[in-house]
């Protein structure tokens, strides 16, 4: 499990973070969602430790991120995969060589074993005979595969996604949501997503942490946002008509 | 940010790129590709650029040496001297700091702006240690190779000059530039080299490393990058020159 508690972070005297807490189960596809600016990218990135919060405790299954030496830090962020917003794939490098990166890093295998595994999780997100090609080679969608074959390569205990979908069409959006979600399930997987699609927050948001404003305004389940009556959160989540009618219509029916 | 605050920065920059690699065969790849991309590639415009200095040293010198008393020969010792002493290595370390320098501050840049670097982070790599490491290493081992040719080439130069515009004898410039031929001359070329091999891969190093915003601000950190690499460059030669030959 991934607990926060009581997280604060601030840049140049301007407050981003104040005093969230959360915790993130295993098997869960854990998302955090708000306003452009209400600080769930850097509440993200606190959490994968690019950021060094002021105050408060991120730990994961009990280790304190703050009481880690550097080595230690090192070893645990093995143990963490990172799907960014943009791929972040290594432009320099193929398809295969991306996603054989962390293995050549880390994992002390021979070359044919390697090459097996980058086989077997492209297998896995659905994509064949792309070894050779560049990402600059690919479409927007296929860049996004890419990405979670090298975030999951290495059996990540924790796999961390920043607004996986966007910039991808709707089809394509569901089937990124649905693929996160599957491997979540399948490698037991503690997955945190930050996005603002609600599509994707209501096909996949098994539990979703609400920030406003650098403060947790709302925790529930996918299942719950229909029936809240947080005003915050109906704001955020039903601003468009078509929302604000399929909420209509979930709210008659189960009348 | 002031200055002295870049300058604590780019030291604590320097700590995390001097660590020992977390993987040797990765270490030896990236090395390879980095003498491929800062070295070889650079090849072309030094043998360019050399050769044409050394004909225009040799030119100039021949057009300024009109008094009769003054002997020929000191066209070859003047192009040999200049050549050896700065052109070669000052004068291509600057150009070195252009073409490389802007390619190190605008490929490091990218990665920063693209989340690359965030990336190698999250995986546990050091960052530092991973890009800038073997950039250093590749300049170090490198470019005294390309001043050394830059130098031959220069002198070969001005011979060639000689040749095509018949202002001085071929004899005359062999016997100049054989003339009080000090090796000491080439070490401290040398010296001068390393020193502005580490300025070369290290500053604009800094300047991408360190870039926040989008494309317009990787193209302002790779013009900054060039601007203080050279008037390090230039600092550095001044201090040089009084340590080692004055």
């Amino acid at each position: 499990m991934i607990e926060v508690k009581n997280l604060y972070k601030e840049f140049d005297g301007i407050q981003v973070l104040k005093g969230v807490s959360a915790t993130f189960e295993k098997g869960k596809t854990n998302m955090i969602i708000g306003q452009s600016g209400s600080g769930k990218t850097v509440f993200l990135k606190c959490l994968l430790g690019l950021h060094t919060p002021e105050k408060g405790i991120i730990s994961f299954d009990g280790r304190n991120y703050a009481d880690l030496k550097t080595k230690q830090h090192r070893q645990l962020r093995q143990e963490m995969g990172m799907v960014f917003q943009g791929g972040a794939l290594y432009d320099s490098l193929t398809v295969e060589e991306n996603i054989m990166f962390p293995l050549k890093m880390f994992a002390d295998k021979t070359f044919d074993e390697m090459l097996d595994r980058v086989n077997t999780v492209l297998k896995r997100v659905n994509l064949e005979n792309v070894n050779a090609k560049f990402p600059a080679e690919l479409s927007g969608g296929m860049q996004k595969r890419v990405s979670i074959a090298r975030a999951i390569v290495m059996n990540p205990k924790y796999l961390f996604c920043d607004e996986p979908n966007s910039g991808l069409d709707p089809i394509t959006a569901t089937v990124i949501d649905n693929l996160i979600q599957e491997i979540t399930k399948e490698y037991q997987m503690i997955t945190v997503i930050n996005s603002h699609d609600m599509n994707s927050v209501m096909e996949i948001g098994e539990k979703i942490i609400f920030l406003k404003d650098g403060v947790k305004a709302w925790e529930g389940s996918n299942k719950e946002i229909f029936k809240t009556e947080n005003q915050a959160i109906v704001d955020f989540v039903y601003s468009s008509n078509l929302f604000k009618k399929v909420r209509q219509v979930y709210l008659n029916e189960s009348k | 940010m002031n200055y002295i605050e870049h300058i604590g920065k780019y030291f604590i920059m320097l700590k995390q790129v001097f660590k020992k690699p977390q993987k040797w065969s990765v270490f030896k790849e990236m090395l390879f590709r980095e003498i491929e991309d800062l070295g070889l590639k650079s090849l072309g415009i030094i043998v360019f650029i050399s050769f044409f200095v050394g004909g225009v040293v040799a030119i100039q010198t021949a057009l300024n040496v009109d008094n009769p008393f003054i002997p020929k020969y000191t066209i070859g010792f003047a192009t040999k001297r200049s050549m050896i002493l700065e052109f070669a290595p000052t004068f291509m370390s600057i150009i070195l700091a252009g073409k490389v320098g802007s390619y190190i501050s605008s490929s490091i840049g990218t990665m920063r702006v693209t989340e690359q670097i965030d990336a190698l982070e999250v995986m546990g790599i050091n960052s530092l240690n991973y890009l800038v490491l073997p950039k250093i290493i590749a300049a170090l081992f490198f470019y005294p190779l390309l001043i050394l040719l830059a130098m031959f080439l220069g002198i070969f130069g001005g011979y060639y000059a000689g040749i095509l515009t018949g202002l001085f004898y071929s004899e005359d410039y062999i016997y100049g530039i054989q003339l009080d031929f000090n090796p000491y001359f080439i070490r401290y070329a040398l010296i001068k080299t390393l020193i502005f091999a580490f300025v070369i891969a290290t500053i604009p190093a800094y300047h991408g490393y360190y870039v926040k915003g989008g494309s317009l601000e990787v193209g302002r950190a790779s013009t900054q990058a060039v601007v203080w690499t050279s008037v390090v460059i230039i600092l550095l030669n001044y201090f040089l020159t009084q340590m080692l030959l004055g």
